[in-house]
């Protein structure tokens, strides 16, 4: 049992939690997930790791209330406790020691961008930040990326920061040059804008995958992601590859493989439906 | 004490049949199939054992049950002796009893099956464990004298809960380390609720639980803890992480929306409980015509359960005939019953799809058994110009599974074969010393009581290790 010591919302939609899972806490990496079951019977879902304090015990959970599991998730209160927490699974970011990185976060996205900014920065890396929101009451993580380097904020309709998608800022921030790597991660149409944007000035690109995952072991070939033609199983060989190699039309598509049911659950948890099928 | 009966008579008694739900009826329900023994059925099955001197039967065991000793205590109305018996040489009766491919093992080398039908060894086995599930007190062990010892066993499959079984009896502190949210392995997410109902297994976990074993769940071995870490803390471990990663045919349209491979197919069902459609968080696609590919266990199970889920068509596509398919009989037979299409000497060439990429059918070749091949098994060859499409809107990929890189990669020091199978001596232990494997993550795919049997020489072994330490 992981109990929460902590609850805040970010946005209208991105809760963070922050609960007590000691060991993961302390071995866990930037780029690593864990995978989670609020409580018996519920959907195991994977959630990446947000940040960690060793020290208390604690890893920070950033959900985006999508669908019946996560809005389960986001119901709970401190004090609740989340059943199962496995991990921390993956592969960690790779991680350049110097020079330049560009760190593009979109939604939900931003959180898991934010302890590779940590790291880099940490290492002496120069880090921008191009995160964005559809207004400013989206925009998450802002203050905590500050601390990593330069941040430029990016709103659908300029109620906050620059008016734009976080592409037209990144481009911007690429065409200055000196970038040595990128990292996106946010929805897949931004993940595949971004690796197409970088992809004329050659600039090395991560991407974090968000596939369907069952049991985040290997075991069951759910998660599977095509790169450069080589079918990967991105619990373990990933969650993070090359930008440039991603098959970004079978990740969507495949991601839609559940919507109707998706559709129902979310219907019933509004109370519009009383039978699931 | 039951009256003895002659040996004439004894010969005359034919093989009981398992008691069975309707086959039309439990292909729309997961409860189990087999229905079990009443006592009566049992000694009847039991005095048509002769109770042979060299007995056969305990050879093709592999872990060597003495079989006529816990059947001659049935016939004597003993069951908590047969019980007794069984127990010492098995620790997991009711499942292997369910899930043993007994034609080829125990059953294939009785005597009686020569002319005739083997004694029904499973059925009797399961019927005792059963029995003695039921009963408190039969198996009640003394508590040990704690050694001071800890072993870490990694896995809660067949081998790594049987080892922690017979480890904690020596008195060592026993921990299971287990990825999942429940114990189990394959006989929680791999074999349905249909042949192995799920409370068994977990009478089985509990038992060991009582008997002090501590189950940690959630913990993956080469990520939350590595084995060199482990070594540190735990004076001997035992890794028993099975097989894994799922193969897949390579054809195209693979990776198309309806294409599972069986593990995920079969953990949506049975580990995440997509089988109650009803109160499910996990989904499952429902096909009205699924495909399931391969013809062993994995694959009877897949199509069994597609049946279940309510398709109208649940096909399996093997290459080869019924006579070459790894399953275990009982399991075809069941599967021909509950009215399964089985479309054989077929093999699929690509998954074609819709615009959309949802799954609309297989594109296959039929084939012709050619010459032997070093299995032994006729090869299967292509009909030249014999492609046809078999229409699917789902596809279960059944083929086969390999070693799973996931814990080794982080212990290189781990020796491993060619295929990724980790490397043991005769006593189960490992290129590092007091660290033991068994299971299929050394064999490969096999068989629950193989894993069982690696389970019970390994933990006798780190007993003898742990002694000498
Ligand atoms: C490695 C990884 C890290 C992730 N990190 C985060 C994170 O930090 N914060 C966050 O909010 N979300 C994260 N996600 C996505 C998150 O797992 C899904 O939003 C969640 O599973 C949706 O479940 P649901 O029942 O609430 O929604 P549903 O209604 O079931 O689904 C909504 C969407 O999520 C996808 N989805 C559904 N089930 C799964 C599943 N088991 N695995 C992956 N995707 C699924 C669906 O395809 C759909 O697009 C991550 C995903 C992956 C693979
Ligand atoms: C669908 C299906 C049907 C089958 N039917 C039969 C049958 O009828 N009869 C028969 O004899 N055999 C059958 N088999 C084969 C049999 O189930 C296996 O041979 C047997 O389960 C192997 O046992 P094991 O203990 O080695 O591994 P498993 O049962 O695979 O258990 C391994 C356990 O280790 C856990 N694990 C994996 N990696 C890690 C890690 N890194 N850290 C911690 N834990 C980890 C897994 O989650 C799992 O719980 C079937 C297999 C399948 C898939
Ligand atoms: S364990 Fe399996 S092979 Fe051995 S006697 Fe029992 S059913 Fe037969
Ligand atoms: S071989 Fe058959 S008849 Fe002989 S002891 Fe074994 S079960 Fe009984
Ligand atoms: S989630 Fe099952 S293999 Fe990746």
């Amino acid at each position: 049992m992981h109990t929460i010591l902590a609850k805040k919302q970010l946005s209208p939609n991105v809760t963070r939690l922050d609960l007590l899972a000691p060991r993961i806490a302390e071995i866990k990496q930037p780029g690593q997930f864990v995978i989670v079951r609020a409580k018996e019977g519920d959907e195991r879902i994977p959630l990446t790791i947000a940040d960690a304090d060793p020290a208390q015990g604690t890893i920070a959970l950033v959900i985006q209330a999508v669908g019946k599991a996560t809005r389960d998730l986001v119901a709970l209160e401190v004090c609740d406790a989340i059943r199962d927490v496995a991990g921390p699974l993956g592969h960690p970011t790779e991680l350049i020691t110097s020079g330049r990185a560009l760190c593009v976060g979109g939604g939900v996205g931003t959180a898991v961008v934010h302890p590779i900014a940590k790291a880099l920065h940490a290492m002496g890396v120069h880090v921008t930040s191009v995160i964005g929101g559809r207004s400013q009451e989206w925009v998450i993580f802002e203050e905590e990326l500050a601390k990593c380097g330069d941040v430029i904020v990016c709103t659908d309709d300029g109620s906050y920061g620059r008016k734009g998608f976080v592409t037209d800022a990144a481009k911007e921030v690429l065409e200055a040059g000196g970038v040595d790597i990128a990292y996106a991660v946010g929805p897949v149409p931004m993940m595949r804008a971004v690796a197409n944007l970088t992809r004329p000035f050659g600039v090395h690109t991560i991407v974090s995958l968000n596939p369907v995952m069952v049991d985040g072991t290997g075991m069951c070939g759910g998660c599977r992601v095509d790169i450069g033609g080589e079918t990967k199983f991105a619990c373990v060989d990933g969650p993070e590859f090359d930008g440039h190699k991603v098959d970004f039309d079978l990740l969507a598509d495949r991601l839609a493989t559940y919507r109707e049911f998706e559709q129902r659950a979310n219907a019933c948890a509004d109370g519009q439906c009383k039978i699931r099928r | 004490m039951q009256p003895t009966i002659s040996a004439k008579e004894r010969m005359q008694i034919s093989r009981q049949a398992m008691p069975e739900q309707d086959a039309h009826q439990r292909s729309g329900n997961f409860k189990e199939v087999n229905l079990g023994f009443s006592e009566q059925l049992a000694l009847l099955e039991a005095q048509r054992c002769i109770q042979c001197k060299e007995a056969k039967c305990i050879k093709g065991c592999p872990v060597m049950v003495n079989i006529p000793r816990f059947i001659k205590f049935i016939t004597e109305g003993d069951l908590a002796g047969a019980a007794r018996s069984l127990f010492g040489d098995n620790a997991l009766p009711s499942i292997s009893g369910r899930v043993c491919p007994q034609e080829e093992q125990c059953e294939g080398s009785c005597i009686r099956g020569v002319k005739g039908q083997p004694v029904a060894i499973g059925y009797l086995e399961r019927f005792i464990a059963d029995w003695a599930r039921t009963q408190s007190g039969v198996l009640d062990a003394a508590t040990p004298v704690p050694s001071g010892k800890k072993v870490a066993v990694i896995g809660a499959g067949p081998a790594g809960l049987t080892a922690a079984g017979e480890l904690v009896k020596q008195g060592h502190e026993v921990t299971i380390y287990e990825a999942l949210h429940k114990p189990g392995g394959v006989l929680v997410y791999g074999i349905p609720e249909f042949r192995l109902p799920k409370k068994i297994v977990a009478a089985e976990v509990d038992r060991l639980t009582k008997a002090g074993v501590k189950i940690e769940c959630n913990v993956v071995i080469g990520r939350t803890y590595t084995i060199p870490e482990l070594r540190v803390q735990f004076d001997a471990l035992f890794i028993a992480n099975g097989a894994g990663l799922p193969v897949f045919m390579n054809v195209p349209g693979e990776n198309l929306k309806g294409v599972y491979a069986a593990n995920e197919y079969l953990t949506r069902v049975n580990l995440m409980e997509a089988y109650d459609l009803q109160n499910t968080n996990t989904p499952v696609l429902i096909g009205k015509r699924v495909a399931v590919i391969g013809g062993g266990n994995v694959a009877m199970d897949a199509v069994r359960t597609a049946k279940r889920l309510g398709a109208e068509q649940a096909m399996i596509v093997y290459r080869r005939t019924k006579e070459e398919m790894p399953a275990r009989v009982e399991e075809v037979h069941h599967a021909e019953h509950e009215g399964v299409d089985f479309q054989l000497l077929v093999a699929p060439l690509e998954v074609l799809g819709d615009e959309k990429r949802w799954v609309t059918g297989l594109k296959c070749n039929r084939m012709e058994l050619g010459e032997p091949d070093a299995s032994g098994r006729r090869k299967p060859q292509v009909i030249p110009g014999s492609e046809f499409v078999l229409e699917c809107d789902v596809v279960v990929v059944a083929i086969g599974t390999k070693a799973n890189p996931l814990l080794t990669a982080t212990c290189p020091e781990l020796k491993l074969n060619k295929w990724g199978n980790i490397e043991t001596d005769a006593n189960g232990m490992t290129s590092i010393p007091g660290v033991f494997a068994g299971g299929d993550i050394v064999r490969g795919a096999a068989t629950v009581i193989l894993a069982m049997g690696d389970g019970k020489n390994a933990a006798k072994a780190i007993n003898g290790y742990l002694a000498q330490a």
